[in-house]
């Protein structure tokens, strides 16, 4: 009795260990470093796009300080600029090799201005003339600076009715244009970017985040008293967490910790690009089951390791061919989504390993490779494509330089090296397409649910088949017509002939 | 040799009635389109003069659960975008059958309580007649979804709502006839058949979570007596 009572515990011990190790590895399996969504949202394991160069710690750097609490990022041809907030200064890299980078310079102090110490400095920002602006959050102002960091002009609060008198004004990321003009996301200001002319005169607001407010919120709100009404959330626009502005001069803002509903409803956007009037021109053509897809990152927000929620966009950068990579501080991810909303690609996670980040708060680029600021860790880790993710990249060049062939050849080894990724096959489809390989083109766009450039390539093919066979298509119709008129007129001239009055009289 | 001439002549007897049910079925079957083109008369007709038979109208809803399932294939993916694993065949098709069931002996319940001259064959019968459109329809819908682009696909959109709509107020108006009401009862017992529907769903719940858990509580004592043993 006692044997079988320790035969029956040992036996569930082994079930339940069996159990146990079973859920551990579903959990390891689950969680690949690259993948794409397909049209139905499914999770699509990926070879990796990028892989890590090497993470650069202060004294990788040659840095005699560590680095504390970097909020961001700036590349200028060979140069990073960090802004490291905490020691008030900015630290200039420049990139020798391929992986090598070295201290050029420290800025901390300017010449010239009545503070010439920097305080908190939240972002830096170099223009083509090659002046440094410098958005010194701690002292109020956005400095702009010579090479030789002599005080150039100074960008003030801005005056305007909405905001107080004794509010601080607090510029957290600023972007420069080729004219010179100044845009920049302030703390506490939620009226959009503050926009300055070149001579430091504040000239109004511009692209301010939608508003959600649900309807059950405003209901409450209209039934409310006075007091009541004061402690209720107020709808307004959310501030943007960071900007970049790309070659062609659009602002891509991004902004993070928005309302999950809102955003599955489309009513907040994650990123945004603006034109020059400050409206939103994204494009969000992503073919996906339930309308256009989502650019809003991951599409499943599970909770797990004290992560839950949405993506939260931290930082976008925009390479040269239009394609802007976002990064997700909540899970530590990057997701990379072309000119079309298409998502490329996505890869990262939160952790201690190269590759994995704590809070990245910064992304910017150099070429096709991409640096991130992690804030807590005080690194820098710099990515390089892989063969797979340069294919991708040359697949999109190709096509957009207009080398049909070479971009077909292209996308056909990124599909080699990864049967799942809907873009390959959309790649091909479109080559083809343009190509004016039709037919060959429509299996394509049908294996990956690509409506619209499906019906595209079937209309020219239609329109050619038709001009083909038109003969055989008339004969057709004048058939249909003919035989039955032919074989009315046989019956008719039957029927005239067995009533005809000769045959009448005979029979009788 | 009289008991050899007798059953000759009641073979040709039944080969005749075979042929004379044939007939019938195939007229029967015709009567549909006249039932879809002349819902009243026709939905009148089809019980009250027996122009219509219980095979015809199986036939008919075989063909409406054929055409949905020949659907999924053959339409182009412009309009109709399959997740094929989620598919399960048997589910697919009871998801027609099981709703018609609770409808048809829902509908009966209720009806011939108040006065409904139609019996449960004739309901049936009357919901099966009124399901023809949708087949009528869909299906060269589905052949010419292959040959359009998304642009021109608005009239898809349209037509397809348009046979479902048609459905509908065949099946309303088809009972109407078959139990002899006025409009305005119909109605009423139109909804009043839906809420059947509810509470035999909520009926069948409970009855199948009682059987579950009365089957569990007897594997349990089974399991029970066997770790004893």
């Amino acid at each position: 009795m006692k044997n079988k009572i320790a035969k029956i515990v040992t036996t569930l011990a082994v079930v339940i260990g069996v159990g146990f190790s079973g859920l551990a590895t579903v959990e390891a399996g689950e969680d690949n470093y690259t993948y794409t969504y397909d049209y139905w949202g499914d999770v699509q394991e990926s070879p990796d796009v990028y892989s890590v160069a090497k993470v650069y710690t202060y004294k990788d750097l040659g840095l005699s300080q560590n680095i504390s609490n970097a909020e961001s990022l700036f590349v200028a041809g060979d140069n990073v600029y960090i802004c490291d907030t905490g020691n008030n200064r900015i630290v200039v890299l420049q990139r020798k090799g391929a992986d090598d980078f070295e201290v050029v310079r420290e800025i901390s102090q300017i010449k010239g201005a009545d503070i010439n110490t920097l305080s908190e400095p939240a972002d830096v920002a170099v223009s083509d003339d090659g002046y440094i602006y410098i958005a010194d959050r701690g002292n109020a102002r956005i400095l702009k600076v010579d090479m030789d960091l002599n005080y150039v002009l100074q960008f003030n609060k801005p005056v305007d009715l909405a905001l107080t008198e004794d509010s601080v004004f607090k510029p957290d990321k600023i972007v420069i244009d080729t004219a010179g003009r100044v845009y920049c996301s302030a703390k506490g200001i939620n009226k959009g970017l503050v926009k300055y002319e070149n001579d430091g005169t504040f000239s109004g607001f511009v692209g301010a985040t939608r508003v959600a407010y649900n309807f059950t919120d405003y209901l409450w709100k209209k039934f409310a008293s006075q007091e009541q009404r004061a402690k209720m959330e107020s709808f307004v626009p959310t501030e943007y967490d960071n900007v970049y502005m790309d070659s062609e001069g659009f602002i891509y803002a991004c902004a993070g910790g928005m309302e999950e509903e809102d955003l599955k409803a489309g009513t907040v956007d994650a990123v945004r690009k603006l034109n020059m009037l400050g409206s939103d021109i994204l494009v969000r053509n992503g073919a996906y089951y339930d309308g256009d897809f989502p650019v809003y990152g991951d599409l499943y927000w599970g909770g797990g390791g004290g992560i839950s929620g949405p993506s939260y966009f931290k930082d976008v950068t925009v390479l040269d061919n239009d394609l802007y990579v976002c990064l997700d501080q909540n899970r530590g991810r990057l997701f990379g989504y072309d000119d079309q909303g298409r998502m490329v690609y996505a890869f990262g996670g939160s952790g201690n390993m190269d590759g994995y980040f704590r809070k990245p708060v910064s992304i910017e680029h150099m070429d096709k490779d991409l640096l991130v600021l992690d804030q807590l860790d005080c690194s820098i880790t710099l990515f390089i494509p892989t063969e797979y993710g340069s294919l991708i990249y040359t697949a999109m060049d190709q096509f957009e330089h207009g080398e049909y062939d070479a971009a077909q050849a292209s996308w056909e080894q990124v599909k080699m090296l990864n049967g799942n990724y809907s873009l390959a096959y959309i790649g091909i489809g479109r080559s083809l397409l343009r190509k004016g390989e039709y037919k060959e083109a429509m299996p394509y766009f049908e294996a990956k649910y690509d409506d619209e450039n499906y019906s595209r390539a079937f209309q020219q093919y239609r329109k050619q088949w038709i001009r083909e066979n038109l003969i055989g298509i008339v004969v057709i119709i004048l058939a249909l017509f003919l035989v039955p008129m032919g074989i009315g007129r046989v019956y008719q001239i039957k029927e005239e002939i067995d009533n005809a009055d000769i045959f009448k009289l005979r029979r009788k | 040799m009289a008991r050899a001439y007798q059953k000759e002549e009641s073979k040709e007897v039944i080969k005749e009635r075979r042929a004379q049910q044939k007939k019938r079925y195939l007229e029967s079957l015709k009567f549909g389109f006249y039932c879809m083109t002349h819902p009243i008369d026709g939905f009148w007709k089809l019980t009250h003069e027996k122009k219509g038979t219980i095979g015809a109208a199986t036939t008919i809803l075989i063909v409406t659960i054929l055409v949905r399932i020949l659907k999924l294939r053959y339409t182009s993916f412009l309009f109709l975008q399959v997740y094929w694993e989620d598919i399960n065949i048997f589910l697919y098709i009871a998801s027609i059958l099981f709703p018609l069931a609770l409808w048809v002996i829902g509908n009966w319940a209720l009806t011939t309580l108040f006065d409904g001259k139609g019996r449960l064959g004739d309901v049936y019968m009357g919901t099966c007649y009124g399901m023809l459109p949708y087949a009528v329809i869909q299906f060269p819908l589905m052949i010419v979804s292959n040959f359009v682009t998304i642009e021109e696909g608005q009239f898809y959109e349209v037509l397809s709502v348009i046979s479902l709509i048609l459905c509908l107020l065949l099946i309303v108006n088809g009972l109407a006839q078959v139990h002899a009401f006025s409009p305005g009862k119909n109605l009423l017992f139109t909804v009043a058949s839906l809420f059947a529907m509810l509470v035999m769903i909520f009926i069948l719940m409970i009855f199948f979570s009682m059987i579950s858990q009365g089957v569990a509580y007897f594997i349990s004592i089974g399991r029970e007596l066997m770790f004893r043993i």
